[in-house]
């Protein structure tokens, strides 16, 4: 890594790598631009592709990708609000082990916090709520983010990043839970003469849904750094050479 | 031992300048460029992969570097120390062991402590949820039996009451139990016998209601199954299929939809759900062979019905 020729070359070929890369390389950032950036710019699941596993593994209904949403959300700001705290004195030689420690608590206190209060929904996610710990946006965040910034931003950096999140599970729940079952939320929007597709809610559905709303996202992305190429959303060079 | 090979190794780069500059400050000289500052483009990958061993690693590194500066120092200072080497090493920051281990001991022990208040909330609620979805699951598969007693399997026979002079070996808790329903008069409703087998996909567990007096099925519900949504888990959400269960006869006998011979041994299995369906049976029989000859036993011996003592066990 020498210079920004290098960093765009990186970026334009690894989609998701910009996320990272553009705010570290951008320099600074606005508290306002560290709480929108992971709600849609550079939202976890939709840009950045972290945390694919709950993304196609329970988003089969709107309810369960809420949950999960919602228990992510729950640990990935513990854990910023933590690691931003002690990022001091946390020696770098252990801080892989540090962070993990820390997801890895906050995961436990959501998994039983959900089985007591709503055990219905703890059922359906089953062994994914354990697996928020090695969710790869949330160690993410904590390192290239959290373990560098003050507690407020990184608060801010997690709430964004977390709704991202939610929002993405969320969309992918309600087409899934749409078409492969008639409903949303449990109440039936097609009627009883609808055929669900049951593929929907099938693993392969998980996979169709990510790649149709990618699609579109990527489509939609570049119509519009197409329609203004001035404004440097992206990296020299991409923006301008689409427009062309 | 890092300190003196970095010392050396500044020593033979800035000899030709000043050679006595690297003595006072040579352990922190190393500090500046390696500030945590900016990451790399792409941080996350990288050092997630590099994180797994976190603390032998920075010592094998000073090792290392300790090595090639006595190397570099034999080769006569010729060859200038490269600073990119140089900049990102773990070493440069020695951080003492001790400081390591207390670090993540203390954050343990704070992990640990977080954990167990909130078990020590949330772990009666979900006991209760548990004993409701059970105590629903009873009053499913029996009819709505007034109350309930729990029967315990000791040494091949039923017993509502454990023997005081329980073998150590034996743990009570794990006991196989099955649970017997009365009417508000006290004549005998009908046992619940629970069960479980893997499935398609996951454990099938199940609870059944079972007639001793007519022999017969009282229902069938499938507690605990992970079966594929839409095919598999009809065991639970096709009524037809669960309904199907009350009235016949274990034990039982899947036949193909339609092709029945009206046998009240049959139950017609689901249409693309062959396995899954066929677990549901095979527990039902599997427990109906071993526990059925002890409600046998069980039912034929006089006894009266219970009375203060089941309301307590029922609850």
């Amino acid at each position: 890594m020498t210079g920004p020729e290098n960093a765009t070359e990186l970026v334009r070929h690894a989609p998701g790598a910009h996320a990272g890369g553009a705010a570290l390389l951008g320099g600074t950032t606005t508290p306002t631009q560290d709480f929108l950036r992971g709600i849609w710019e550079e939202n976890p699941v939709l840009v950045q592709m972290l945390g694919l596993c709950p993304a196609l593994a329970v988003t089969n209904t709107v309810a369960n990708s809420l949950a999960m949403g919602l228990a992510t959300f729950f640990v990935l700001t513990g854990s910023s609000l933590l690691v931003s705290t002690f990022k001091n004195l946390i020696p770098k030689e252990v801080r892989i082990a540090s962070f993990i420690l820390i997801i890895a608590t906050f995961v436990t206190i959501a998994d039983m916090t959900l089985a007591a209060v709503v055990p219905e929904i703890h059922k359906a996610l089953g062994a994914f709520i354990a697996l928020i710990v090695v969710n790869c946006m949330i160690l993410g965040r904590q390192e290239a983010f959290a373990s560098k910034r003050p507690i407020g931003r990184a608060l801010l950096d997690a709430v964004g990043t977390g709704f991202g999140f939610i929002i993405a599970m969320v969309m992918m729940g309600s087409i899934r839970e749409l078409l492969g079952n008639g409903s949303l939320l449990g109440y039936s929007v097609f009627g009883p003469s609808f055929e669900p597709w049951i593929i929907m809610i099938l693993p392969p559905g998980g996979f169709l849904t990510l790649g149709i709303i990618l699609l579109a996202f990527g489509w939609w992305r570049g119509r519009k750094a197409a329609e203004v190429p001035r404004v440097r959303r992206w990296p020299h060079g991409v923006a301008s050479r689409r427009a062309a | 031992m890092s300190a003196g090979a970095d010392r050396r190794r500044r020593r033979g780069r800035k000899l030709p300048i000043a050679p006595e500059s690297g003595g006072p400050d040579g352990a922190n000289g190393l500090n500046g460029p390696n500030d945590d500052g900016e990451a790399p483009a792409r941080p996350v990958e990288p050092d997630v992969s590099e994180g797994s061993p976190p603390a032998t690693e920075p010592e094998a590194l000073a090792e290392a570097e300790a090595l090639a500066a006595a190397e570099a120092g034999a080769a006569a200072g010729e060859r200038p120390a490269d600073p990119e080497a140089a900049a990102p090493g773990l070493s440069a920051k020695e951080v003492p062991s001790w400081r390591l281990i207390l670090t993540l001991a203390a954050a343990g022990a704070m992990a640990g402590l977080a954990i167990v208040l909130v078990f020590g909330w949330a772990e009666p609620k979900i006991e209760a949820h548990r004993a409701a979805a059970l105590r629903a699951a009873i009053q499913e598969v029996l009819g709505g039996p007034e109350r309930y007693e729990t029967l315990f399997v000791v040494d091949g026979s039923l017993t509502a009451a454990l023997p005081a002079a329980l073998p150590a070996s034996v743990d009570s808790t794990a006991l196989d139990r099955i649970y017997a329903g009365y009417a508000a008069d006290g004549s005998q409703m009908g046992f619940a016998i629970a069960g479980e087998q893997p499935g398609y996909q996951d454990i099938v567990g199940l609870i059944f209601g079972y007639d001793a007096e007519s022999g017969e099925l009282l229902g069938m519900k499938v507690l605990e199954s992970k079966e594929t949504p839409g095919l598999g888990d009809k065991i639970e959400k096709d009524s037809a299929f669960v309904s199907s269960f009350r009235g016949v006869v274990p034990l039982i006998e899947g036949v193909k939809a339609g092709a029945g011979t009206g046998s009240e041994h049959e139950v017609d299995m689901i249409t693309g759900a062959t396995i899954s369906s066929r677990t549901v049976i095979e527990i039902i029989n599997k427990r109906m062979e071993s526990i059925g000859p002890m409600i046998q036993v069980y039912t034929a011996e006089p006894r009266e019905a219970p009375a203060a003592v089941s309301a307590e066990a029922g609850g």
